[in-house]
């Protein structure tokens, strides 16, 4: 049986004989020469001279190859990718907006057009398109994992069946099993130069170990009363030479600074009312603390004393980011991972330093904390300037669960229970897009290293990889068994490792 | 649109008279009034049955108290929170674990292949044809004499379903004997949660019976899962799943049905 389509309406016929009348006609690129001057996006420094271009040729391709040129970059293998952004207002830089606004008359060639542009990284991160393992060996389901800085090839798991595991990514295959918590693994954390791995539990300890060996580093750290949320290691270019330090957080509202050589406590940092609920230790010796009471507070790691109290939040804080999260994780290893590693302790701490400053560069040498509450607003606030929040971004409809900065610092990913994962900028707290595609909560969310892309993991039991630069689902990553608590993306970019209640560890590679 | 429904469809198109709000509120205020003066005056057999109606309501209303007084109570505080272990950003939200249970649950038992196709009642007992249908005599003048047969058990009809014109309408299918929901239990955990029905997959009397949505002991229905919040390993929403239904419906006055996993 066929079907005969109905003649086309009245208001279909008048339509085409409209669209009839008035043929589509291709614009023209006009003739004209425009002189434009490169600006940089963060400071609006001049990079380069004033260049004349005509308007036919200026596409984004052709200015990224002028721009290197232009500083001196014309060897091929020194060219850095470049991202342009509108001259005229917001948003990417296009073609036909710039031809449009000189059509308009709104640009003239008489004037030169400040063209803002940011260095991208100079590796990319292809997407993770499939699952290479699968690994069972827990117990229980998987609570937090966390790759090496060093390398993509160890994975970290804690667990719910009271042990941490070491994975060996390369193999697949299961590396050391750390045994000795008595209570579920909630957190595990590497030290910036790969060499310590520490993990808090539900009963009440954080322990050390050593990830090469699979050794426990003497006994448990004793002193909270109740279980540990977070941890985060001292970062490498603050700590004195053979004494690293670990802040704890956790369930009895206190904030505990352990010195993982000495296996003591060095400070504990008490204050707030509530679970505290996640921390984090910053470049400048500030420690960050987002807790329950709904207070975000700074602290001052060297001298134990409270510095700020950031009060913005309605209720529960339940996450917050640094814009310098990842240089502080990956310390000196950038993305070449061991390889380009320095030799000696002073060259490590340089390297680290220098990694640290660049990463504040682009917002003027400070770090910007973005919080993440039950509130479902977020708040971008720049503690060492001010304790007024900068912005406030609202848009989720329930709580916000996680929050995470691109490794640039120039995005903020904010995952929630309302099942979308939304894109803000950095630099004012803008809402570029809504990641719709999870019909779950969604958990946790990681930037690829590159900053090009994003994983996130929700309880609907997939994981979904984002382009961010478009808002465009990249891959969606089915194979889970069941929800998925925790996702990390290597600090190379080689592979994404998630688990979740399904009891088996992933690990996703392209 | 249900052809019952032309008071909503009404309020829907021109919206209520203006002191609707006024007259419903004063109309509960007057209740308590009138309740209390049949209380007082009514005798004999109104007054028990009245008294009845009362005793009913009572039970209903400290039902209810008794939910709302659980609900504010605030948790008690739980050291070891579950017994499945969760991430600590989980652990001091109580969610549903109900459903979550559920949808595990289902996914494992989905791996057993033979599962697939028993059911909890194999059998069940044959309705004569004179026990589901009730003759009805129509038509005033001579001419039109006719009989139409009503169905006397418990049917569910679609949601969109329109009574045919009353001359070939052949099956009656009483309104008071409609169901749209089904309390559908999950087998081995016990759950039972209210759903609505989508539709008659088989009722396993007579291929007419399932047209008809007859709802009868050892049926199979579709059910409406997607507040349960299931998902397949896709990570797309569960929807619809197929329950059998457990009870003598006619008899109970409500359908209660086990989830086939």
């Amino acid at each position: 049986m066929t079907t005969v389509l109905p003649p086309p309406s009245k208001r279909q016929k008048r339509e085409d004989a409209e669209r009839a009348l008035h043929p589509i006609v291709q614009p023209t690129i006009p003739e004209g020469l425009q002189p434009i001057q490169f600006r940089d996006a963060d400071t609006g420094a001049p990079q380069g001279p004033v260049v004349t271009v005509s308007l036919a040729d200026l596409s984004a391709k052709n200015l990224s190859l002028l721009l290197n040129g232009l500083l001196g970059k014309t060897d091929p293998s020194d060219r850095l990718p470049y991202h342009f952004y509108s001259p005229l207002g917001d948003g990417e830089f296009s073609q036909e907006q710039v031809i449009k606004a000189y059509l308009e008359g709104k640009t003239s060639t008489e004037v030169s057009l400040n063209i803002p542009c940011r260095a991208e990284a100079v590796f990319k991160v292809k997407a993770v398109t499939r699952c290479s393992a699968s690994v069972t060996g827990h117990g229980e389901a998987i609570l937090a994992t966390a790759f090496s800085p060093a390398s993509s090839s160890r994975l970290a798991t804690g667990s719910g069946d009271k042990t941490a595991r070491i994975w060996d990514c390369d193999t697949g295959t299961p590396m050391h099993t750390l045994k000795g918590h008595t209570g579920w693994v909630l957190a595990v954390a590497w030290s910036p130069d790969g060499g310590m791995l520490a993990t808090g539990s539900m009963d009440n300890t954080v322990r050390l170990w050593d990830p090469e060996k699979g050794q426990p580093l003497g006994g448990p750290l004793k002193g909270h009363t109740k279980w540990i949320t977070s941890m985060s290691w001292e970062p490498y270019h603050l700590r004195e030479p053979g004494r690293p330090r670990l802040a704890s957080a956790s369930k009895d509202y206190t904030i505990r600074i352990w010195d993982a050589v000495g296996r003591q406590t060095d400070m504990a940092l008490t204050g707030h009312k509530g679970c505290v609920s996640c921390v984090k230790w910053g470049g400048t010796g500030w420690i960050y603390s987002a807790s329950h009471d709904r207070s975000v507070k700074v602290w001052d790691a060297t001298k134990g004393t409270l510095v700020h109290t950031l009060n913005a939040h309605a209720h529960w804080v339940n996450h917050l980011a640094l814009s310098t999260d990842f240089v502080l994780r990956t310390g000196f290893f950038d993305h070449n991972g061991k390889k380009d590693a320095p030799d000696t302790v002073d060259a490590k701490r340089r390297k680290a330093l220098e990694r640290y400053e660049a990463a504040t560069k682009g917002a003027g040498g400070v770090e910007r904390l973005v919080t993440a509450s039950d509130d479902c607003t977020m708040y971008l606030w720049e503690p060492s300037k001010s304790t007024k929040p900068l912005e406030r971004m609202v848009g989720h409809q329930k709580q916000v669960n996680h929050v995470t900065f691109s490794g640039d610092g120039v995005l903020v990913a904010s995952a929630g229970f309302d099942n979308h994962v939304k894109l803000w900028q950095a630099k004012d707290g803008k809402f570029l897009f809504t990641l719709r595609g999870h019909v779950g909560p969604v958990y946790q969310c990681a930037f690829s290293p590159d900053s090009r892309l994003l994983v996130s993991a929700s309880k609907d039991t997939t994981l979904k990889a984002w382009d961010v630069r478009t808002g465009k689902l990249a891959e969606n990553l089915p194979g889970h068994q069941d929800e998925v608590f925790a996702v990390d993306w290597a600090p190379d970019g080689q592979r994404v490792g998630s688990g979740g209640q399904d009891k088996a560890v992933r690990i996703w590679r392209n | 649109m249900p052809q019952n429904e032309y008071i909503e469809r009404f309020t829907k198109q021109h919206g209520r008279r203006l002191d609707h709000e006024e007259r419903t509120r004063k109309r509960a205020a007057r209740e308590t009034h009138h309740a209390s003066d049949k209380a007082q005056n009514l005798r004999g057999l109104r007054a028990k049955l009245h008294q009845q109606k009362r005793h009913k309501e009572k039970i209903q209303m400290k039902k209810q108290i008794r939910q709302q007084e659980e609900k504010n109570v605030k948790g008690a505080e739980d050291a070891g929170p579950s017994t499945t272990p969760l991430p600590s950003y989980l652990l001091d939200r109580s969610n549903p674990t109900n459903a979550k249970a559920l949808s595990s649950a289902i996914k494992n038992k989905r791996a057993e292949k033979a599962a697939k196709f028993s059911v909890p009642l194999p059998k069940v007992r044959g309705i004569a044809e004179a026990e589901m249908f009730k003759v009805v005599k129509t038509g005033k003048k001579t001419a039109k004499k006719s009989w139409k047969r009503m169905i006397t058990k418990p049917t569910f009809v679609g949601p969109d379903f329109t009574r045919r014109p009353v001359k070939y309408e052949r099956f009656i299918r009483p309104m008071g004997l409609r169901y749209k929901k089904a309390n559908v239990t999950h087998p081995e955990l016990g759950v039972t949660v209210q759903l609505p029905i989508i539709s008659v997959k088989k009722n396993p009397q007579s291929p007419m019976y399932t047209q008809l949505g007859v709802l009868t002991k050892g049926t199979i229905v579709e059910v409406n899962v997607s507040e349960l919040g299931l998902v397949t390993a896709g990570g797309k929403v569960v929807w619809g799943r197929w329950a059998q239904i457990t009870n003598n419906t006619e008899n109970d006055g409500c359908v209660n049905a086990v989830l086939l996993v």
